[in-house]
């Protein structure tokens, strides 16, 4: 059994450093000047995809065989999922339309989100009843499918705005494109300042009232923020510099607090870096490395994940999901914050076709809609999970 | 009606943009395609006269106009999407505590943010009527703009003709000449029909059409959610759908509320099962969520049906129908009944015993008695003349400003009164008992009520659901998505083809991937001496 789920946390690994070597594999087809449709290098990097994805998928089966249920029913299995989702959509639409800066983007994407859900807890957890359901893998998996997919036009709409934003002068595209890439480095901020907390294995506990009870939590990045009217009893840890508001009551609030504020100031100084080094804006330094890219067939790309994806997320995150909700709760809809923003999802993605077939918004004013569309995903991923329900929930 | 001619002879009805037949471009109506100043056709709808580009007298024609037209559509479905995220930002009222006051609660928990929420009806959203109103004004958009674009679009379709006007072909987006006399239509025409295109021809002429039951997707998904809209409005109509609870005690046979008296369920045992803390699988998990993690909820219940009149008052006559488990996940089903298990309460007291003895020796003994919690009888009789007389019995039991009273009626922490008489006193000696506490209620009791036992059951709560408005939500998703797909994973593609004195002309138009159209037409013209085509209009940015 034990050597069941570390098998699985191996392959998982494995897989992720195979998707690093393919994305360097995809950075290299860039220098390719040949105007045949494949190149070696191509060819290497899908290939090695590939065999990530497959390593993924055996991460996938052996921890499925260790807990006795699918895994995908904590934070750290579904977002590991929807990663690996996000590479076999990437393998999809590469088979259709043979595009290797498609890979240059998605891998990295991937990489970051798979990465980003081992920040959260990751032993096999046990099934409370609502979730003993076969309608739970089948919900699960057919929605973060969809979720991929539609992600996938966001990889296109990011090559595409990168590619097509006039950098010789300052304006809003320039900026917003600049705010996408600084929150790819917030992520990455995060990742990197959590697992090196987490390897120093640092622990700051305070006490603090919640709910009017004093209540110990257990801070597990140096306090910046403290939780309100809390006491510090871990020796030698760091004082809080200031104090959470208030209104953040929730136990984990104030932990949550603290840890945005890591993460934006890591992400501040990762942009700040790059921007230091580059001497121009992130984006311009970017967009040399994807002329090769054809902006209509990249824009094409683009719509055709919505296409793929609309119908699958619909069937997974709306039918399933009221399928299922109507067996285990009794009813087939809620407006619990989860459900609201997977309608939310559904009804932007019903925009965008709508704009896009008879207002002809393609290009650039649909890749930025693809963007707005992955913030959603994103959105109900993290932080409906993260911040909506935790703040309401005082358990 | 002002029905146009057009010089190939076909009469267009009033309003089209193009030649339901040839394609020629109606001189007058170009404007309504915004054709005018542009080298390309504009292709909506195929040209075809659409009501909302050709009336706008009446008032009618304002409201059809105003509903067919997708700027407003989206702008709906923008202002619900908005609206529907700020529903998020506290939760809904059915989500608050129960019990508390929400006119309270929101400004309590979240200051004046939470106020003004309050106040804006936000924490209703869902329900509110004007959540209902812009769902309603999508729905009514839905129709009317289908309408509008189906029955002409449809119309156009069937009435095309391979033979086009010179001028349709050089507007597509994708045109070509070639210039030759070696062009192989015999091949061309096995090409096309090898990728399942539909070819037909007319003087030489060639229209390849394939998947245009595409083109109908979208309609269907719009049938698809308007059903579905209907279905949920069904809802409100009150035959349709029943929502109901009840808490049943184990042991205990009640009647099934929402069945008009005619179902009964007995409570035979309800089961909790937590995981084993020890189970190395979840060990971790265990420990870090502190406390034990449920496994199973069950009830195993008996279902019965009444099989005489409903008198009130009589005891009914029951036919045992069925015994089955409600799990969640897994619902007791019985003519178009369905109960969940919802909720549950461990441990309610269902029968007390005490003892009788003196005050000061707890090995004599008068006797014992069993209170029935849940129908405790007035008076005990014990051995050696004792009786016991029930005074009062409070089933929650608080003490309030001195007084001992009951917080509810469930048998949560029962005490009684007890009045003791001896054998040949008229006089009883009054005593108080209940969990932990024994009050001499004079001081000067010689003896004492002890209790010696309990029997707790477990409560289980149950939803009683019955719904008629399922097949048609369901009938209205399955459509939806039946018409997503037709419409999403195939494309309306034609080739138009047209022969010239000196080689021929082809032309290509698809609904959308326009990529892979012209991909396609480049493999069907491979080897005809037909050159591909050019992209008319490649993407600016
Ligand atoms: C949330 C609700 C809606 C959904 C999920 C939905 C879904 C769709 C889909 C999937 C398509 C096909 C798009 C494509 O082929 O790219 C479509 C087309 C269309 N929708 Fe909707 N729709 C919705 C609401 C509306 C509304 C409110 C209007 C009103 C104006 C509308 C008008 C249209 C029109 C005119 C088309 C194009 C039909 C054609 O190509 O002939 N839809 N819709």
């Amino acid at each position: 059994m034990g050597d069941l789920s570390s098998l699985s946390s191996s392959l998982l690994y494995a897989a992720f450093f195979i998707y690093l070597t393919a994305t360097f594999f995809f950075a290299g087809t860039i220098r390719d000047n040949s105007r045949k449709k494949t190149s070696l290098a191509g060819n290497i990097a899908i290939t090695v995809t590939i065999i990530g994805f497959l390593t993924q998928l055996g991460y996938f089966f052996t921890r499925w065989a260790a807990a006795g249920h699918a895994p995908v029913s904590n934070l750290f299995e579904f977002t590991t999922f929807f990663g690996m989702m996000l590479v076999f959509a990437f393998i999809v639409m590469y088979f259709i339309y043979k595009i290797n800066v498609l890979g240059l983007i998605a891998l990295p994407i991937a990489l970051l989100i798979i990465a980003f859900a081992s920040m959260f807890p990751r032993e096999i957890s046990p099934l409370v009843p609502s979730l003993q359901s076969h309608w739970l893998y089948i919900h699960v998996t057919t929605a973060a499918l969809g979720q991929a997919i539609l992600s996938i036009s966001f990889v296109a709409g990011l090559i595409f705005l990168i590619r097509q934003i006039d950098q010789t002068k300052k304006t809003k595209q320039t900026f917003w494109l600049e705010f996408v890439i600084f929150m790819v480095a917030t992520t990455l901020a995060f990742i990197i300042i959590s697992s090196t907390f987490s390897a120093f294995n640092y622990e700051a506990a305070f006490e603090a009232p919640v709910e009017g009870q004093p209540t110990e939590m257990t801070y597990e990045m140096p306090a910046v923020a403290g939780p309100y009217d809390g006491e510090l009893l871990t020796e030698d840890a760091m004082t809080p510099l200031i104090q959470a508001p208030e209104w953040m009551r929730g136990v984990d609030a104030a932990i949550k607090f603290n840890t945005l504020i890591w993460s934006f100031f890591g992400g501040l100084v990762l942009y700040g870096l790059l921007r230091l080094l580059l001497r121009k804006r992130v984006g311009s330094a970017l967009q040399p490395l994807l002329k090769k890219a054809n902006p209509e067939i990249i824009d094409e790309v683009g719509y055709r994940a919505v296409a793929i994806g609309f119908p699958v997320f619909t069937l997974g995150a709306l039918i399933f999901a009221m399928i299922w909700a109507q067996q285990a709760w009794d009813r087939f809809w809620g407006w619990d914050p989860k459900e609201v923003w997977a309608l939310i999802t559904f009804f932007f993605y019903a925009a965008y076709l709508h704009l896009r077939l008879s207002r002809g918004w393609q290009g650039t004013k649909s890749a930025w809609l693809a963007v707005g569309g992955f913030a959603i995903i994103m959105f109900n991923l993290l932080a409906v999970n993260l911040i909506i329900s935790g703040l309401h929930s005082y358990a | 009606m002002n029905e146009i001619k057009c010089e190939c002879g076909h009469v267009n009805p009033e309003g089209t943009v193009l030649c339901e037949s040839c394609g020629k471009p109606v001189a007058d109506n170009q404007h309504l395609n915004g054709n005018d100043d542009q080298k390309l056709l504009n292709m909506r709808y195929d040209g075809s006269a659409r009501r909302s580009q050709t009336y706008n007298r009446t008032i009618i024609d304002k409201v059809w106009n105003f509903f067919s037209s997708v700027k407003v559509g989206v702008t709906l479905i923008v202002i619900t999407l908005i609206a529907s995220a700020v529903g998020t930002i506290f939760p809904q009222e059915m989500y608050i505590p129960p019990g508390s006051n929400a006119a309270t609660h929101y400004e309590n928990q979240y200051g004046l943010a939470g106020q003004i929420y309050y106040q804006l009806g936000f924490h209703n959203l869902f329900t509110s009527w004007w959540y209902m109103v812009l769902l309603a004004m999508i729905g009514i958009s839905i129709v009317i703009a289908s309408l509008d674009r189906f029955i002409p679009l449809y119309k156009t379709l069937k009435t095309q003709k391979p033979k086009r006007h010179d001028k349709f072909l050089k507007k597509q987006r994708i045109f070509g000449t070639t210039e030759s006399t070696e062009v192989n239509m015999e091949l061309l025409k096995n090409n096309l029909k090898k990728h399942r295109f539909k070819v037909k021809e007319e003087d030489g002429s060639i229209l390849a059409e394939k998947n245009r039951f595409s083109r109908w997707g979208p309609y269907v998904n719009h049938i698809g959610l308007i059903i579905f809209l209907l279905g949920s409005l069904l809802r409100f109509v009150p035959a349709m759908y029943i929502d109901e609870f009840i808490w049943v005690r184990e042991g205990e046979t009640k009647v099934i509320n929402g069945t008009d008296g005619e179902y009964y369920i007995r409570n035979d045992e309800f089961l909790l099962e937590n995981y084993d803390e020890n189970d190395e699988r979840f060990q971790e998990a265990i420990q870090r969520n502190g406390q034990p993690v449920p496994k199973t909820y069950q009830t195993n219940a008996t279902i019965f049906k009444r099989t005489d009149d409903v008198v009130v008052g009589a005891d009914p006559e029951l036919e045992e129908i069925k015994q089955a488990e409600a799990r969640v996940n897994h619902p007791i089903k019985f003519d178009n009944f369905t109960l969940y298990q919802a909720s549950y309460q461990q441990n309610e007291f269902r029968d007390m015993t005490f003892e009788l003895h003196d005050m000061d020796d707890e090995d004599t003994t008068y006797g014992e008695f069993t209170v029935d919690l849940s129908d405790p009888d007035s008076e005990y009789e014990l051995d050696n003349g004792y009786r016991v007389v029930l005074d009062s019995y409070f089933p929650e039991y608080e003490l309030n400003d001195g007084e001992p009273v009951s917080k509810s009626k469930y048998p949560k922490n029962p005490a009684f009164v007890f009045n003791v008489y001896p054998p040949d006193e008229s006089e009883p000696e009054v005593s108080f008992a209940g969990i932990g506490a024994n009050v001499d209620g004079s001081g000067e009791n010689d003896h004492k009520v002890n209790l010696v036992d309990f029997d707790v059951r477990d409560v289980t709560g149950l939803t009683i659901r019955k719904d008629y408005t399922l097949p048609f939500i369901a009938l209205g998703g399955a459509i939806f998505m039946i018409g997503v797909i037709q419409g999403m994973y195939w494309n309306h593609r034609r080739i138009w083809i047209k022969p010239k004195e000196d080689g021929v002309w082809i032309a290509g138009h698809t609904n959308k991937n326009w990529v892979a159209l012209k991909r396609e037409i480049e493999k069907v013209t491979k080897d005809t001496g037909v050159s591909s085509p050019a992209d008319q209009q490649e993407l600016k940015g």
